[in-house]
């Protein structure tokens, strides 16, 4: 398969486009493979890739039940940063964004990465404290961070209502500038052709509806085209982490919950980077076809049906008029939900499990989306050699039974 | 959005009411000898159904009271309101035909529809129902 280069831009350009191949096959499940990736996400992909490409393993599947980038992976805001409170966060986010700044390169493929820089609102004394607590614990990680007054974040984003009699003032904020917005489907897309280009089979329509286990190992899964045999089964399924863990016997502390998004119409570029506010509980990010991409909090009951409240949308609109009065009269375009899996410690849970040969990957709530690389590259570390990755090691299952969690409910940056 | 009945006022709308978990978890008894294994389960282990599902609700902005609910989280439906201490009534409803499908009518979940529908061979109906 050819790379993609200005050369064969131009050269394609003069064919009328006609000799662009197909950019990943689509395979009929084999009857055995030496590892099975349960979910075509981009956490999926990314784990399936790193294992053929840093762990020289080629003979693996990744299965999906609808399509590759269909779930979480193209219902995110994008969002792209690494400014969290604790250790064991840092460590794992910023692996990924380092490898976010990389990835276009290396998978010759363009994810449109824009390190536009992303600002944490600060509206009271006490999260101004907090704020600036957590860019100096930021900058002892060596994650990017600085803190900004009023002033200061006005003229990095001049739209912000900064107004001392605003309902909530913005005294300050944070600001990572290694931070942004990539573009989902690129990235789903770009990780699913390096790794079909190193063999892997990205299977869609296929849905797993069991885990063969014998002896307490994992022999294979059944889906609805057919039994596959595998001696690792590694499940990356986002919302329904719970329901896959079950086929294999294995209760989660997880509970799925619809999180909503929504887009405005298009406008002209007015919105220089990320904004995000706790206390008003909002995201929002300009695309560069214009439209402002908003995000919110979770529906707080458990649900599967990617649809969420209006009274949430309702919040979320009333918090992004009070941050920009500017944008008051700006029609929203599309409003959609995804089923986000949340740990009680708002952290994600990359582990080993009791049953021989099965991995999870999940819980990462409303915020797994930066991490994509980081997670696949830890991941499939985890799977290869049967023991954690180092950066994965403080987020095993077990943290649940010993109490070590990792509590990033509200010291993330945003409460969830 | 749900339009929830609460036992004592009636029906409201959802954002009237906080939404409690999962219903059922009783603390255990005996508590001094239990294991970590142990209290991880209850503290945090979820069943976090895809179907049938008991959970409690609690009246906020109402008569602040308690009560649980029967709903299908693959469709949202709400299958029983009844009150705190009672055994969930039986119920019949629309579940997926598989743990991680969707069910026939009410699911969100289009771009699984559409997938197994075109696997099958037929056309897509469903969206019309």
């Amino acid at each position: 398969m050819k790379d993609y280069s200005f050369l064969s831009l131009v050269r394609e350009g003069l064919r009328g486009h006609t000799g662009w191949p197909r950019v990943w096959r689509h395979p009929e499940p084999k009857q055995s493979y030496d590892a099975i990736i349960i979910g075509g996400g981009g956490h999926g992909l990314a784990t399936a890739y790193y294992l053929a490409k840093e762990h020289g393993m080629r003979d693996i599947a990744v299965l999906e039940k609808g399509w590759i980038g269909g779930g979480n992976a193209g219902r995110n805001t994008t969002v792209i940063r690494s400014n969290y409170l604790y250790d064991e966060s840092a460590a794992i986010y910023d692996h990924a964004l380092e490898l976010w700044e990389g990835l276009g390169r290396e998978l010759n493929f363009n994810i449109m990465m824009s390190h536009r820089g992303v600002l944490n609102l600060a509206h009271d004394e006490h999260e101004a404290r907090d704020l600036i607590r957590r860019v100096e614990a930021n900058r002892l990680n060596g994650v990017d961070a600085e803190w900004l007054d009023a002033e200061g974040v006005k003229a990095f984003c001049p739209v912000i209502e900064i107004s001392k009699s605003a309902r909530y003032p913005v005294v300050g904020g944070t600001l990572q500038r290694r931070g942004g917005v990539n573009r989902h489907d690129a990235v789903v897309w770009g990780y699913a052709r390096a790794a079909d280009r190193l063999g892997v089979d990205i299977i869609q329509q296929c849905e797993v509806t069991g885990i063969s286990m014998k002896a307490g190992a994992v022999t294979g899964v059944e889906t609805t085209r057919g039994t596959i045999r595998a001696p690792k089964v590694a499940s990356v399924v986002a919302g329904h982490s719970s329901i896959v863990a079950a086929m294999a016997g294995l209760r989660l502390p997880i509970e799925s919950h619809p999180l909503q998004a929504l887009v405005s119409e298009p406008i002209k570029p007015v919105l220089p980077c990320v904004v995000m506010s706790n206390a008003v509980h909002v995201y929002c990010s300009q695309s560069d076809k214009g439209e402002l991409v908003i995000g919110a909090g979770i529906d707080h009951h458990l649900s599967y049906t990617q649809r969420g409240s209006l009274n949430i949308i309702e919040e979320q609109m009333s918090a992004i008029i009070e941050l920009f009065p500017i944008f008051s009269r700006l029609k929203m375009m599309r409003q959609w939900g995804g089923i986000v899996d949340v740990c009680p410690d708002a952290s994600p849970i990359i582990s080993k499990t009791p049953v021989k040969g099965f991995y999870i990957n999940a819980g990462w709530g409303t915020g797994g989306w930066k991490a994509t690389p980081g997670s696949g590259h830890v991941f499939a570390h985890t799977i290869v050699h049967d023991e954690p990755h180092p950066i994965a090691a403080p987020f095993a299952l077990e943290r649940f039974t010993s109490g070590a969690l990792v509590a990033e409910h509200g010291a993330a940056a945003v409460a969830h | 959005m749900f339009v929830i009945e609460c036992p004592w006022c009636g029906p409201r709308d959802q954002s009237e009411f906080s939404c409690g978990g999962e219903a059922h978890i009783s603390r255990p008894a005996e508590r001094s000898d239990m294991s970590d294994e142990e209290w991880a389960e209850f503290v945090f282990m979820r069943t976090n159904a895809k179907g049938l599902f008991a959970e409690r609700w609690n009246h906020a902005a109402g008569c602040r009271r308690w009560f649980n609910v029967l709903r299908n989280t693959s469709t949202d439906e709400i299958l029983a309101v009844y009150r705190m201490g009672e055994t969930p009534p039986d119920v019949s409803t629309g579940l997926p035909a598989t743990p991680c499908g969707e069910a026939e009518i009410g699911s969100g979940n289009d771009a699984a529809k559409v997938m197994v529908e075109a696997a099958d061979g037929t056309t897509n109906t469903r969206d019309t129902v």
